[in-house]
Formats: C-alpha cells, sequence, structure tokens
C-alpha cells in the first residue's frame, strides 16, 4: 500500500531539508534508486546475497513458553537477529552499498547508534571491497565496545563524535557535515527509515523484505496473516520493515514500541512518537522531541539504538493517522523482559527488541486466545551484556542464591 | 521587498568596493555582549550584518561556529530572545545597516512562520538565510515573507547544476548567497579554482547581487572575489576573533577584510 501522499512526503511528514550542496546528490541518488527498481538485475542481486551472505529468510518460530506464561494469543518472532551480523540492518547496508557500487562511488560513510548499522555497512563494504567510515557518539563508542571492536576488524574507521549529547543524534550530524564536504564521490549510507527524501523510502523498501517474507511464512505456520504485528521504534526501521507491507490489511494491528526511558513523565526518553512535536531534524519533517524554542532535545534510553529523538517520517505519518498504535516501554521494563525472553525462550534479546517484548504481555492478553501476535525479533543482545550484566544478574530459575 | 539590502549594495558600489556581508553568532559570549561584537564589526566596515541564531543541530556549520551556538544556547539565546534583546538594539545602534537572520529550518518553524515573518518585520530584520531550506521546500515560507517584506536570501552551492542555480538566481530574493566550497562553514586556504565561473554564471541570472560564502577569511581572497561576486560574507573568522580576542578584534579583521574588497 502506498503511504506516500507526494514525491518524499508521508502526509505532513517527509521532505527534503539539507544544505543545497546535498540536493543534487539527494537527486541523483532518487533517480539511481528508481532505476535499480526498474532493473530486475539489481533485484536479482540484492536477493542473491541477501540468501548467500545474510542468511534469508530469517525464520519465524514459535514462542511457546512465552504464550504459556502470558496467557493470551499465540506468539511467535520473527527472527532478525538470526540475520548476518546479528540485526535486520544488514538488509539495507547490503541494498544500499551494492546501490552506491551502481552509482560509481567510491567510499561509504555511515552513523550509528547501538553499532549494529555500523557493523551492518562495515560488513556490506567488506563484502563489496568499499572503503567505509562509521560516525559514533563518544558516549556509544562507550557503551558499545563489542561493536566497535567488530567495525574496526571489518577494515572501518570509527569516529567517536564528541558534539552534543554524544549519542546517535549528534553522529548523524556529524555524518551529513562529512557528506556536505565528500558528496561528489561518497555515498552516506543512512540507518534508520529517517533523514531527507529519498532515503525514508530507500530503506523501508530494503527493509520490507522483513514483512514480505512474515506475510508467506504466517499463512505457513498458522495459516493467515498475523493478528498483530508489534516492533520497537527508534529511527524505525525495523518497524516499518515487518509493518509496511501490512498496511493496507486493517485485520492486522500494527504497534510500535518506543523507549520511555526513565519514564515519560521524567523528559529523560525517546518517545518522540508519543511525546514529539512536528519539526525537522536531519533533513526531514518529522515528530521530534523538542524545546519550545525549536531546539532538539536529547533523548535517553537504555538502549543505545532508541536514544534518538526523531523518528522516520513515515512512521509519524501512520501513528497520526491512526494507521499504527503507538506504546511506550522504560528501561526497567525492557531489562524485566530481557531476562524473561533469555529463560522462556533461550534467545537474548537485543535491548531495543525488549522494548517490544514488554508489551508482549499485555498485547497477547488483549488479543486473546486464538489469535497470533507477532513479535520483530530487530536483534540479538550480545552487543549489550556489559549494559546488562553491569546492573547485576538476577539469580537463576529455581536455583536458591 | 526589502529596500535595505539593495541600497547597501548600491552604497558600496559608489564607493567602488564589494559588501562585506559579516557574520556574528548572537548570544555569544551572552546577548547583551554579542550586540557589541555586531556593532564592532558594522565600526569596521561591514555593509551587511548577518545574526546567527543558534541551533542545537547545526549541519551547515564547522566546528568553530557549531562552537558559539552551543556558548550561545547556553547563554540563553533563543529566536525570540534574540529578536527582543539583541536586533531592536542592534537595529538602534546601526539604523542605516541591513539585518540578516541566519538559522535553520526549525527554529522558525518552532516559532511559526507567521509569527516569526510579523515579529522580524516589526524589530528591523531585512531578510533570512536557512541553509536547511532548499528551493523545493521554501514555497509556503517564501510566500509568508513575502508578504510582510522580509526577504527569503536563496543558496547556491558549488554542486548546484548550471540549470538549477539559473533557476535560483531568476527568482531570489534580497541577494544570492553562493556557497564557495562543498562543505560546512568554516576558513579554508585555498578557494576552488573554478568559484569564478560559477559567480559570474549566477550573477548573470540574478537580479539581485550575488555575495560569496564559506571558506572566506583573508584580504587576498576578498580581493580575488570582488572582481566576481558584489560581495563576500565572512562568518567562522569573525566568530572566532570575536571569541577569542573580544569586538575590537571582529572590528579589526573587518576593516581588513574591506581593504581588500576595494576594486
Amino acid at each position: 500500500m502506498n503511504t506516500q501522499t507526494a514525491v518524499g512526503r508521508f502526509g505532513r511528514f517527509g521532505g527534503r531539508y539539507v544544505p543545497e550542496t546535498l540536493v543534487p546528490a539527494l537527486m541523483e541518488l532518487e533517480e539511481a534508486y528508481a532505476a535499480a527498481r526498474a532493473d530486475p538485475t539489481f533485484d536479482a542481486e540484492v536477493a542473491q546475497v541477501l540468501r548467500e551472505f545474510v542468511g534469508r529468510p530469517t525464520t519465524l518460530t514459535p514462542a511457546r513458553r512465552l504464550t504459556e506464561a502470558w496467557g493470551g494469543a499465540h506468539v511467535w518472532l520473527k527472527r532478525e537477529d538470526l540475520a548476518h551480523t546479528g540485526a535486520h540492518k544488514i538488509n539495507n547496508t547490503v541494498g544500499q552499498v551494492l546501490l552506491a557500487r551502481r552509482m560509481g562511488k567510491k567510499r561509504i560513510i555511515a552513523e550509528t547508534g547501538a553499532g549494529q548499522h555500523g557493523v551492518a555497512t562495515a560488513t556490506a563494504c567488506a563484502l563489496f571491497g568499499l572503503p567505509c567510515e562509521v560516525f559514533m557518539g563518544a558516549l556509544d563508542v562507550e557503551r558499545q565496545a563489542l561493536n566497535v571492536f567488530r567495525m574496526r576488524a571489518l577494515g572501518a574507521v570509527v569516529r567517536p563524535v564528541e558534539s552534543g549529547s554524544k549519542t546517535l543524534k549528534d553522529a548523524m550530524n556529524e555524518a551529513m557535515r562529512t557528506w556536505v564536504s565528500q558528496v561528489e564521490d561518497t555515498h552516506y549510507v543512512i540507518g534508520s527509515a529517517a533523514g531527507p527524501h529519498p532515503y525514508p523510502t530507500v530503506v523501508r523498501d530494503f527493509q520490507a523484505i522483513i514483512g514480505r517474507e512474515l506475510r508467506t511464512q504466517a499463512q505457513a505456520a498458522f495459516g493467515k496473516l498475523p493478528d498483530a504485528i508489534v516492533a520497537c521504534v527508534g529511527g524505525g526501521s525495523n518497524a516499518i520493515g515487518v509493518l509496511h507491507p501490512f498496511i493496507g490489511d486493517p485485520s492486522v494491528r500494527l504497534i510500535g514500541v518506543e523507549a520511555g526511558g526513565h519514564g515519560l513523565d521524567s523528559g529523560q526518553h525517546g518517545a518522540s512518537l508519543t511525546l514529539g512535536t512536528e519539526g525537522v531534524l536531519h533533513g526531514s519533517r518529522s515528530l521530534v522531541l523538542q524545546d519550545a524554542d525549536g531546539q532538539i532535545q536529547e533523548a535517553h534510553s537504555i538502549s543505545a539504538g532508541l536514544d534518538y529523538p526523531g523518528v522516520g517520517p513515515e512512521l509519524a505519518h501512520l501513528a497520526k493517522t491512526g494507521r499504527m498504535e503507538v506504546r511506550t516501554a522504560t528501561d526497567d521494563e525492557a531489562l524485566a523482559s530481557f531476562y524473561e525472553v533469555a529463560r522462556l525462550e533461550g534467545i537474548l534479546p537485543a535491548l531495543e527488541t525488549s522494548h517490544a517484548f514488554a508489551r508482549g504481555r499485555e498485547l497477547a492478553r488483549e488479543l486473546g486466545a486464538g489469535k497470533y501476535l507477532v513479535i520483530n525479533c530487530s536483534g540479538r543482545g550480545d552487543k549489550d551484556v556489559a549494559t546488562i550484566s553491569a546492573r547485576g544478574v538476577p539469580p537463576a530459575v529455581g536455583v536458591k542464591p | 521587498m526589502s529596500g535595505a539590502i539593495a541600497k547597501a549594495f548600491a552604497r558600496a558600489k559608489a564607493r567602488g568596493e564589494g559588501a562585506l556581508v559579516a557574520y556574528g553568532m548572537a548570544g555569544d559570549p551572552d546577548l547583551p555582549r554579542s550586540v557589541d561584537v555586531f556593532t564592532a564589526m558594522v565600526e569596521g566596515g561591514a555593509d551587511i550584518v548577518e545574526v546567527g541564531v543558534a541551533f542545537s543541530d547545526p549541519i551547515a556549520d564547522g566546528p568553530v561556529i557549531q562552537g558559539a551556538a552551543e556558548r550561545a544556547l547556553k547563554a540563553g539565546s533563543t529566536l525570540k530572545r534574540v529578536l527582543d534583546e539583541v536586533v531592536p538594539e542592534l537595529h538602534r545602534r546601526c539604523p542605516e545597516t541591513p539585518l540578516v537572520i541566519m538559522t535553520y529550518v526549525n527554529v522558525i518553524m518552532a516559532m511559526g512562520e507567521e509569527r516569526f515573518a510579523k515579529l522580524a518585520r516589526e524589530r528591523g530584520i531585512s531578510g533570512v538565510i536557512l541553509p536547511d531550506l532548499p528551493p523545493e521546500e521554501s514555497g509556503s515560507l517564501r510566500a509568508t515573507f513575502d508578504a510582510s517584506g522580509v526577504d527569503l536570501i536563496p543558496l547556491c552551492a558549488p554542486t548546484t547544476p548550471p540549470a538549477r542555480a539559473e533557476a535560483i538566481a531568476k527568482d531570489a530574493r534580497g541577494f544570492v548567497y553562493c556557497v564557495a566550497v562543498a562543505g560546512v562553514t568554516g576558513m579554508r586556504a585555498e578557494l576552488p579554482a573554478d568559484l569564478s565561473q560559477r559567480l559570474e554564471l549566477v550573477r548573470k541570472a540574478s537580479s539581485v547581487p550575488v555575495v560569496a560564502g564559506f571558506g572566506i577569511s583573508t584580504r587576498e581572497q576578498a580581493h580575488t572575489l570582488s572582481a566576481h561576486a558584489d560581495g563576500v560574507v565572512v562568518g567562522s573568522a569573525l566568530v572566532r576573533a570575536a571569541h577569542t580576542e573580544g569586538p575590537q578584534a571582529a572590528r579589526a579583521l573587518c576593516a581588513e577584510i574591506k581593504r581588500g574588497l576595494k576594486r
């Protein structure tokens, strides 16, 4: 279903609010992307890499013990954590790096929050032999040390960003500034379905493979479309990827879960769909966390990937029109879910994904028995073990301390 | 349309000089002292003053202006306070000098386009530069500004193809701001070799004056460019001078650039 209401616009949101220097590059990207999409050999090439290298299709796994524990709908997991590099991010970076190569670009830059997009970009660059530079907030460099190592091991240069809140927002500013000065021969791989047109569309299309696979797998696994799909939302790339193919199916409830951080009244959260106001950040008009004077506020989340004060324009549109329901989960709720999922299903979900799980219990109960709830397992929690273990590990089930 | 901007360029031209558009950050180091910096720039010879309004996420700016924005935000600078506390006082001290606001589109959106246009007009603002608002996105804002008599000054970049540059120039208000280098604001030792050609192209298509900005910090650069443009913008070099040595340094640098702009 087409949610694009005009070129690069999703209702009131989207657009291309960037320095004039970048406009011709965005137009070039828009054209090259349209040409690639019209060329069956490009689709075939992307599909081949996703199959042979990424390991797609990722499985749809029944979560039997969660289903039992929650006492409601059947719970199934779309396992993006099983994709190569451990998260959905690779779907988009493979597509964009192939596109960049088609455009004759000589090098790749990217920004990253949790490091998953950085690792995925570094991986695609290693695979296709392009130099790669990744901007990462200095705070995130610290809390995602494993991913920093992985990027460096893959041959990427990691540039810690010291400005502002030293997180994803600032990494994105720095990547844009760098792109402005290297725009002739550099492609900027944006990882969220955010940024100036055509990025929200490009990223969404490359991620929509998640939802397309889910349609087929759901039919095979339980004979119908899911009754509800839930995904965590930072910038929103895994959410739009899994949800987009279902927008035209009114029987499917679409639910996004944002970072509630220390709580919605604390002022420390990443809930831009819930509490954001209309504004322009990183090239598109969307919902952003800002003060009355239009200064962007620092977001907070225990998960670096949700620690972003904006959100992709298409998700803002889906939220405002009511097609997507928006909920939040706090840091503590996400942590509790991390252990619940680990101990009941043998899966360490990423802290981002844990936010989606945190709303799973009530959603399963709301839906009730006989219904099907799919949780998009956007990534693995390996990268988060330092953050999580620093808070102490609760005792094991059935074992006296 | 603002006659003040056209008059300022005409005055400079009549004296046989290119115009100096001087940028400063309102609120750096604080609101009252930034008025002193702006005033010193005019005393040094600035023909037009660009009043920078800080934004938390300045994607078109280099480290010098980014740092100034952080200081200004810490000192409590907001668009409203700049319009209330900086612009009227500066206008009182330098009534002949056109004042142009430079900020990012989100700052204007947060105040409201119409409320801003009305306030800007009342307080004596002649034009506005928004580096993250390309022509495709500027329709509604420009109509609002036109109705209030505030010029939305367009930017043209080194990467802008000739036909697009001509279209931007033809439809410009106030003056055309030609970005000299592909990159963010900040001093450069060398400017691109084809810059003069691009300036001439834009100048030919434009009904308003054309200035070059980004990367310009020396008298020699100003001199070279004044043969191909109606003026130059100097920003980071002035911000740095004012920050490290105070208003008198900004005054001296303006005077130095102005000597370069003699034709």
